[in-house]
């Protein structure tokens, strides 16, 4: 289909980009990648009156070293984060998971900020930064502030993001060493997760979030808990459902979803805990 | 065999020349109708319904009509007078036993824009003329259309009950007809047979997914009331034929054009409302048109496939040897019957014994009205779901009689025969060596040694459930003859055209009547011409796909091109060498006995150097300075070949998977296809076929699925739910073949264009239940996607402890129902 | 409307356009390079894949306006001086097409993956078709095709590189 008809405005920079969604108000989206919002509009299930086009925004494409953490600007792609050499080193459940998304199209232009911002609860990337503790770096006509991965998405297509906020950067810890797994089930590689996992094992923590449980990236506390009060992997992994509320759709019922997050959830800690 | 006085040197037939085709294709020269612009051409674009069922309370299009760029609005009330007859369905099978005569045919009519009452969601209810392919997408949003809705139905087995709401209320119940036949004593052997196996199969809702979507672009010549329309179409021939009736329009007046199509595998086989709409608002407007399809509007407004559940039945002996074969079918055919929707069922009538000798054998299909969109012809059309039923079948029987299911079919299997013979349901196969393709697959599968790890391991491999799975199967093309359709009630015939043109450059024409849409028939039929006429393929150019071209043909469907298509051009050269071995002997003074075709050239028996090759004739038939007096100039010939008999294409598939037993999910260890499909022209074509057909039966096996739910909405509404699988999730195939020239036609085809799709489902099925044996799984039917495979085991361990005894049937007693989640059948 | 420039197939563009228009759609009716196709609406079939600024890109999600400044590749493109692309002969030799509609895309998907250095076993090519949908070949003619162009394309330069790697790195 073709996309009802917008008005289209390029940025320049973050702080344009916040005033040009100030000027245009509710009905105005900025475009990254276009890889989650113009399959949306070419459906016309949205519809945005204004698009304020951030991908010519240079200074936002970058994986840099942050000091205690490894920086990704927002408009880094899902490809360069994936063969990025220091999040392979620093961050490797990040560069892996990147790879993971779409296909190779659709990593060459789809964003690591562009599907953080989209707040699609089967997106992989959420789940891996919630997994993380991540922090997402966000810039409003107030200044910059940083948000928690645990803070930052609220329900379906819905985040801390205000109408005039821009996801600028993303800052995951440095984990050289630590065990990681990203447990995706996906009945085609295309295919979006019906169930995902992420696990990251360091210090003898065990972190787990889980993709396409709820109406958000969830964290898998219990799961967490039990593992840190010594359960072995299946058991804790029983209770990765606790506080989730699966979708039930024509992709996959909500009991079969919550007993592949059960089976991936014990992958995935085993996949941390060797790696 | 048909016999032929001068068998033709067979210098290009059996060859694997590359595609004549592909230079085009691999630039982006190809032109496909989406590829067709006109100055001055208006676009279409349709309002559809969001609901199943409703009558229409009003529409407005006033606003729509105020967009720019919109030319015109119209409904199905305006456009009421445009249409002659309804949509054509050409082949009303009606209630029927043993081919007595059909009572009503009970066709419902089905107008290209609803006039009053909506029945399927997506069904066209108004029309939008625009300037561009933006503007008549924007109006179509703007008109306002009231729906009163109606009650809903979407299960078959709900809507043949009493008092479920009826479609059309003028046929009183949602029952399209009952058709069946017996043939030997089939209840006496059912009653008196010691094992009587009985099973339910549920063969999916599937939607084709030419890669292509459909497309119309319509010319008009106002004053001379001429229409060229160029449609994404199988059947250019066909579609002339009906759109002039349907607008009542003088055919003479009427050019079709199939240019580069995309792909049809059944789905193009149709007369579709847009053709007939983009026709009747080109007539109106006097202005060129066009309508492309999108990808989910496409599995709203073209047919989807299957929908069948089959209650399907053996009788054997203890030991197994298979005495009678009965199946009793329904066929969801939503809505409406398209061009031969009720026909589907029926061309897998005469094969629920697949390859198997038997006594007495029953068929009954009930065809049912539902509120989902028409099905009709998928690849395979009626022999997938036949085939899936025997295969599956008999594997239940081996288990039930206690033996492995190769030897199970081994025992059962008709003995080699390379002359027609009559078989349980009382056809007629050509030829065939079922032992031979089996024997063949088995060693290239390792099937022994996948027999001996199962054992060695519990059917386990590093964690996974080890399964392989057999499908010998049987299908029939070539829909043929005439007279044989003409009893079914097939509104068509079955014969194929094709003509020769020797140029005096010494370059040849060659028209057919098929339209191919992928199948590579310019390189084959340059093949059989080449060594029927004695030239180079390179020589030889083929022209398909337009009316104006092409006057006579009957179209792709059903595996037919090459085995009537391909014939018909044989005897097309049969009549050029006999008017050119005239010229010739004329020319070289001798009598036409005396003359010996070979080497492609006509030589005088006995002094080969004296010789005329058919491009000399050629020239000289056109200069016309020396012909025998009662030659015409010009070396040209045109015949149409109506065919005896259907071909029976058969082979071997086995395929071994390894199912994970925590997620369900399966995975493609080995496939492994030992076809007979006859003589085999381009090899190259033929073991493309056949994996494109494995690949597409595959994803019926594993992956596809269109899922409604009870309101009538379709769940599964465009690519990214709806599961067609990439190179990602499909193994590589193992090909071989064995040969026995088909008897009914002169060059020995079968037909191979559905056969991977025919045989591969049962082949995947039987795997998945071969491996879900070693945890208790008793059944599962398609498509075994992960959560499926999961559901089953849950379900065989909810029960007692897995139990390996053989599973299955029973006497007379498992009647296991389709899948009860989904909200289909 | 907006005004863009950009490079297709060598050849500088200028145009004014909508900017719902897909580059896609820019490519087939305004430039009138039809090679490109339109299978899906949901991103799904990469039939309208192209090569943009050296990546394959599915052109059905790319608005026109995004292209702007960018060089792009289609179909049309691939073949220079009249000799056909490595990928389109082996495309045509191991008879990787049939009704050829998603063939552009397919065989520009594929110069993607081998410009990007990924390895050509079977297992790693097929994952790297994932977003690519045919429905004629069942892919595994495709798959040969992209390793024998792969193999060509790949070979060292014949001169003054003593240890030319082959294949590629990432």
């Amino acid at each position: 289909m073709i996309p009802a008809a917008f008005d289209y405005e390029v940025a320049e920079s973050a702080d344009h980009a916040v005033s040009l969604l100030g000027e245009h108000g509710e009905d105005a989206k900025l475009l990254a990648g276009g890889h989650s919002l113009l399959p949306l509009m070419r459906l016309r299930l949205a519809a945005p009156s204004v698009l304020v086009d951030i991908g010519r925004i240079s200074d936002l494409n970058y994986v840099r070293d942050g000091g205690d953490h490894v920086a990704v600007g927002a408009l880094t792609t899902m490809e360069e984060a994936h063969f990025s050499e220091l999040l392979q080193h620093e961050c490797p459940i990040l560069a892996h998971t990147a790879g993971e998304v779409g296909d190779p199209q659709v990593r060459h232009r789809g964003t690591v900020g562009g599907t953080v911002a989209h707040a699609d609860p089967a997106s992989d990337i959420p789940t891996v930064l919630l997994a993380l503790d991540a922090d997402l770096v966000v810039q409003g006509p107030g200044g910059t502030r940083t948000v928690p991965a645990r803070e930052f998405w609220k329900g379906i297509f819905e985040s801390a993001l205000g109408p005039q906020d821009m996801l600028t950067e993303i800052r995951v810890p440095k984990l050289a060493g630590a065990g990681w797994s990203y447990q995706k089930f996906h009945p085609r590689a295309q295919d979006w997760a019906i169930v995902g996992v992420a696990a990251v094992a360091s210090n003898g923590d065990v972190r787990v979030a889980l993709t396409n449980m709820g109406e958000t990236p969830l964290r898998a506390s219990a799961v967490e808990q039990a593992l840190a009060s010594g359960s072995d992997p299946a058991a804790a992994a029983e209770r990765a459902v606790e506080g989730a509320n699966p979708p039930n759709d024509a992709l996959a019922s909500s009991e079969y979803r919550e007993h592949l997050a059960k089976v991936l959830t014990r992958r995935a800690i085993e996949g941390a805990r060797s790696s | 065999m048909t016999q032929v006085a001068e068998p033709e040197a067979k210098r290009w037939v059996g060859g694997g020349i590359l595609r004549k085709e592909d230079p085009e294709l691999i630039t982006g020269q190809g032109r496909f109708v989406d590829d067709i612009a006109l100055p001055g051409m208006l676009w279409l674009a349709f309002v559809r319904s969001p609901v199943a069922s409703a009558t229409i309370a009003s529409i407005d299009t006033s606003a729509a009509k105020e967009l720019p760029g919109v030319q015109a609005v119209l409904t199905g009330q305006e456009l009421a007078d445009d249409w002659a007859l309804p949509l054509p369905c050409a082949w009303p099978i009606g209630n029927r036993t043993n081919f007595e005569d059909p009572d009503d045919p009970r066709t419902p009519d089905h107008w290209p824009v609803v006039k009053d009452r909506v029945r399927y969601m997506g069904e066209i209810v108004a029309v939008v003329v625009a300037d561009s392919r933006e503007h008549a997408a924007d109006a179509i949003e703007a008109v306002d259309v009231d729906y009163d809705e109606l009650p809903v139905v979407t299960d078959m087995m709900e809507a043949l009950e009493e008092g479920s709401p009826v479609l059309h209320d003028d046929l009183g119940s949602n029952e399209a007809y009952t058709w069946g036949f017996t043939n030997g004593d089939v209840d006496r052997v059912f009653a008196e047979a010691p094992v009587v196996v009985k099973e339910r199969y549920y063969n999916q809702r599937l939607i084709p997914n030419a890669i292509e979507p459909r497309g119309v672009v319509v010319q008009p010549i106002p004053a001379q009331g001429e229409f060229t329309i160029w449609s994404a179409t199988q059947i250019p021939h066909i579609l002339k034929v009906l759109l002039a009736l349907t607008l009542d329009i003088n055919e003479a007046k009427i050019r079709v054009v199939a240019p580069d199509v995309g792909g049809g595998f059944g789905s193009k086989l149709n007369v579709y409302a847009e053709e007939a709409i983009c026709l009747a608002v080109a007539k109106r407007l006097g202005q060129p048109v066009k309508w492309t399809e999108e990808r989910s509007e496409n599995y709203l407004a073209t047919i989807h496939g299957r929908d069948v559940i089959q209650d399907m039945e053996v009788a054997a002996t203890e030991e197994g040897k298979t005495l009678g074969f009965r199946v009793k079918l329904y066929a969801d055919f939503g809505a409406y019957m398209q061009l031969v929707t009720p026909g589907i069922p029926i061309l897998g009538a005469w094969l629920y014994h697949g390859v198997y000798d038997a006594q007495a054998y029953g068929f009954e299909a009930t065809g049912v009205f539902t509120n989902k969109v028409p099905t009709d012809a998928y690849r395979g059309a009626g022999r997938p779901e036949a085939t899936y039923a025997v295969e599956r079948i008999m594997d239940t029987l081996a288990r039930r009689v206690g033996k492995d299911p190769a030897e199970i079919r081994e025992m059962n299997f008709i003995p080699p025969f390379d002359e027609a013979r009559e078989v349980a349901s009382g056809l007629s196969f050509d030829s065939g060596n079922y032992h031979a393709t089996l024997e063949k697959a088995k060693q290239l599968a390792g099937y022994d040694e996948v027999r001996r790890e199962q054992q060695a391991n519990d059917g386990r491999r590093d964690g996974k459930l080890l399964g392989v799975g057999l499908s010998t199967y049987i299908e029939m093309c070539g829909l043929a003859p005439s007279q044989t359709l003409a009893a079914l009630k097939y509104g068509a015939g079955g014969w194929e055209a094709a003509t020769i043109r020797c140029h005096p450059t010494g370059k040849v024409t060659v028209i057919t009547g098929t339209s191919p849409h992928g199948q590579g028939h310019v390189t084959t039929w340059s093949q059989l011409a080449a060594d029927a006429l004695g030239v180079e393929p390179d020589d030889v150019e083929v022209l398909h796909g337009d009316t104006a071209v092409s006057a006579l043909g009957m179209d792709s469907y059903g595996s037919r091109s090459a085995s009537v298509g391909g014939a018909a051009l044989y005897k097309a050269a049969e009549k050029i060498r006999a008017k050119a071995r005239a010229i010739a002997a004329h020319e070289l003074e001798v009598a036409e006995e005396d003359l010996e075709w070979k080497d492609g050239k006509f030589q005088v028996t006995g002094a080969p150097d004296r010789a005329k090759t058919i491009p000399e004739v050629a020239f000289t038939a056109w200069t016309a300075h020396a012909l025998p007096a009662e030659i015409e100039p010009g070396l040209e010939a045109t015949a149409v070949w109506d065919p005896p008999n259907f071909t029976f294409p058969s082979g071997a598939h086995i395929c071994v998977v390894e199912v994970d037993p925590e997620t369900g999910s399966t995975r493609i260890d080995k496939y492994v296809a030992v076809d007979d499909c006859g003589t085999v022209i381009n090899p190259m074509i033929v073991d493309g076929q056949v994996m494109g057909g494995i690949a597409q039966g595959i994803a019926e096996a594993l992956y596809e699925e269109a899922l409604y739910d009870e309101n009538g909405t379709l769940l599964t509404g465009n690519m990214s739910t709806y599961r067609v699988p990439s190179a990602a999730e499909l193994p590589g195939y193992v090909l071989d073949r064995k040969v026995t020239p088909s008897t009914t036609n002169p060059i020995g085809v079968k037909g191979i264009g559905e056969a991977g799709t025919i045989a591969s489902p049962p082949a995947v099925l039987n795997a998945v239940a071969d491996a879900l044996r070693y945890v208790g799984v008793e059944f599962i039917d398609k498509p075994a996607s992960a959560e499926r495979v999961w559901r089953a085991i849950q379900q065989a361990q909810g029960q007692a402890p897995p139990d390996r005894a053989p599973s299955g049937g029973g006497t007379g007693a498992a009647s296991m129902t389709p899948e009860e989640e989904g909200g289909v059948a | 409307m907006r005004r863009i420039a950009l490079t297709v197939n060598g050849i500088r563009r200028e145009a004014e356009v909508e900017p719902r228009l897909l580059l896609v759609y820019f490519l087939r009716e305004s430039l009138g390079l039809t090679g490109t196709n339109v299978g899906c609406d949901t991103s799904s079939c990469g039939a309208c894949t192209v090569m943009m600024d050296g990546k394959s890109v599915k052109s059905c999600t790319v608005l026109a306006v995004q292209a702007d400044g960018a060089e792009v590749t289609t179909i049309e493109g691939l073949a220079t001086d009249g000799q056909l692309h490595p990928l389109q002969e082996a495309f045509r030799k191991n008879h990787g097409l049939q009704c050829g509609f998603c063939t552009p895309g397919m065989i520009m998907a594929g110069l993607g993956l081998i410009e990007s250095g990924a390895s050509m076993e079977d297992e790693d090519v097929r994952l790297g078709l994932e977003g690519n949908l045919c429905r004629c070949t069942g892919y595994q003619n495709i798959v040969k095709a992209i390793q024998e162009a792969a193999g060509e394309m790949r070979q060292p330069a014949p001169a003054a590189q003593p240890a030319a790697v082959q294949g590629g790195s990432e």
